[in-house]
């Protein structure tokens, strides 16, 4: 963009070196589109190239440096203006002066920490970008590139049950037990409900799944609430001593991990609400929370190669001789 | 906690039913017959009255059969108590019919076969609604109406 007609402009483009291998991950954007970018983990090199092409060749371009960042941000839809940046590193890429053709940089950020995972919600998105800038006098050219980070963790040590009783004194009494209060994203939650008092007239029972972004703090605290899934465990009226499963599998929704209190900024957590019904569509219910968290792949490399081959033939796959992948860090199922 | 390829998905133990709970009658028992219109009284001042029979098995109610004959009013007195005293939300009765109540009418008015009819039906959705509501069984003046021979409307309101 210039004010008069022929001056001089660049294209910006930045090409990551290991693009041929490095895997893609889907994240829904803010209107809702889902897109596939570059995953990264945290304490990972973030390195590439950035090419400055010339529009006019022959013609040289002015300017006042050339540099590439790497940002990590927080911007809360209510306070657009205001960028919130946890990680920011700078690379400069060529000192202020002109190009009189196209040109590549090379750039490399080493072992970048990526606190915190990727996260587009209702009112508020942590990102991580590249941004490579040619400043000038006038406007600046610049070109970002999105990438998704994902946290990842491992069994946790201390898993224990969630098992209560709740109920209305005289009415309804119910004992509720859910197998872990820490569920990996693909993982199954193994419960039951145990009716130990039924003095209403129950229709049917379910399990939903919900989300709460909170935003804000102190007195502006604001939770958005969204309910990610409805799960009918039981249809029809329980007597006293009845026991009710649930198998309920994660695998199967859109959901990310637990996060809490993001450089004080947000918070995402999940929710189990056991719904009951009765004959005049009174609701009865008891919210619990559970922590999800995204399991990675790194306990294969300690396996010795023949439980690693057994474990691949376990899992249906046809080619038990190839060695396993290197950089396999995620669970593909 | 091992990384198995395949998480464990059987169920959890669970106490075995016992037999009288899973055959016995259940305790949820509630019903409640809004029936018999009964016309009182002449000319100007007649009425119709229902018979409100009920037939529980949870121990909040004194009796376990009781019948008791109330008017519309009777019902209108109920939902304003509850609307005042318990935190549930009352559902609607059955219309006032106030043109009814007009002189010259082509029908009988508030005695016609089909209203008597169609109000009896909303009268018994209204009380059976309201009397298996955990928080409506807390309240006085609902088991006064189910299970009182009249209602002493200088009652003082509150829980049982």
């Amino acid at each position: 963009m210039s004010f008069f007609g022929f001056g001089q402009s660049a294209d910006i483009d930045i090409v990551l070196n290991d693009a041929e291998t490095r895997k893609k991950a889907e994240h829904k954007s803010e209107d809702g589109r889902k897109d596939k970018y570059f995953l990264f983990y945290d304490g990972e090199t973030v390195s590439g190239k950035v090419n400055v092409t010339l529009k006019y060749p022959g013609k040289r371009l002015e300017h006042n440096g050339i540099k590439i960042e790497f940002v990590g941000q927080i911007e809360l839809y209510y306070d657009r203006g205001n960028h919130h940046e946890f990680v920011s590193l700078v690379k400069d890429l060529a000192r202020p002066g002109e190009i009189t053709q196209s040109q590549t940089f090379d750039f490399e950020f080493t072992h970048v920490e990526k606190p915190y995972e990727s996260y587009t919600g209702q009112n508020v998105k942590l990102r991580y970008f590249l941004r490579a800038t040619v400043s000038r006098r006038l406007n600046d050219i610049s070109k970002e590139l999105d990438i998704v980070v994902h946290t990842l963790s491992t069994y946790p040590e201390l898993n224990s049950s969630i098992k209560m009783e709740v109920g209305i004194e005289d009415c309804l009494h119910i004992e509720f037990e859910y197998n872990k209060s820490k569920y990996h994203l693909k993982d199954v939650i193994v419960g039951k409900i145990y009716f130990l008092l039924v003095r209403i007239k129950i229709r049917h029972m379910e399990i939903d799944i919900i989300k709460r972004e909170t935003t804000g703090t102190g007195p502006n605290v604001y939770h958005e609430n969204d309910t990610i899934a409805k799960y009918e465990i039981m249809d029809g009226a329980p007597v006293r001593g009845e026991s009710i499963p649930i198998r309920l599998f994660l695998a199967g929704y859109e959901m990310t991990p637990t996060m809490r209190d993001i450089n004080k900024k947000f918070s995402v957590r999940y929710y189990l609400n056991l719904v009951l019904i009765d004959e005049e569509e009174r609701r009865y219910f008891k919210q619990q929370e559970i922590t999800l968290w995204r399991k990675g792949d790194i306990v294969r490399k300690s396996m010795s190669h023949q439980a690693a081959i057994s474990s691949q033939r376990f899992e249906g796959s046809s080619h038990p001789e190839k060695p396993l992948p290197q950089d396999s860090r995620e669970d593909d199922s | 906690m091992t990384d198995s390829a395949v998480a464990d998905t059987r169920r959890l133990n669970s106490k075995p039913q016992d037999l009288t709970d899973a055959y016995g009658p259940p305790s949820n028992f509630l019903e409640i017959d809004v029936h018999e219109p009964q016309i009182v009284g002449v000319g100007r001042n007649r009425y119709t009255t229902y018979g409100v029979r009920m037939r529980t098995n949870l121990p909040i109610f004194k009796l376990k059969d009781s019948c008791v004959r109330r008017r519309y009013s009777d019902f209108e007195w109920l939902k304003n108590e509850l609307e005042r005293d318990s935190k549930i939300v009352v559902p609607p009765l059955p219309g006032k019919a106030l043109k009814r109540q007009l002189p010259f009418r082509g029908d009988e008015g508030l005695f016609d076969e089909n209203f008597i009819e169609q109000r009896r039906v909303g009268l018994e959705q209204f009380i059976n609604r309201i009397a298996g509501h955990p928080l409506a069984q807390n309240e006085r003046c609902l088991h006064m109406f189910l299970q009182d021979e009249s209602i002493d409307r200088n009652y003082i309101p509150g829980k049982v």
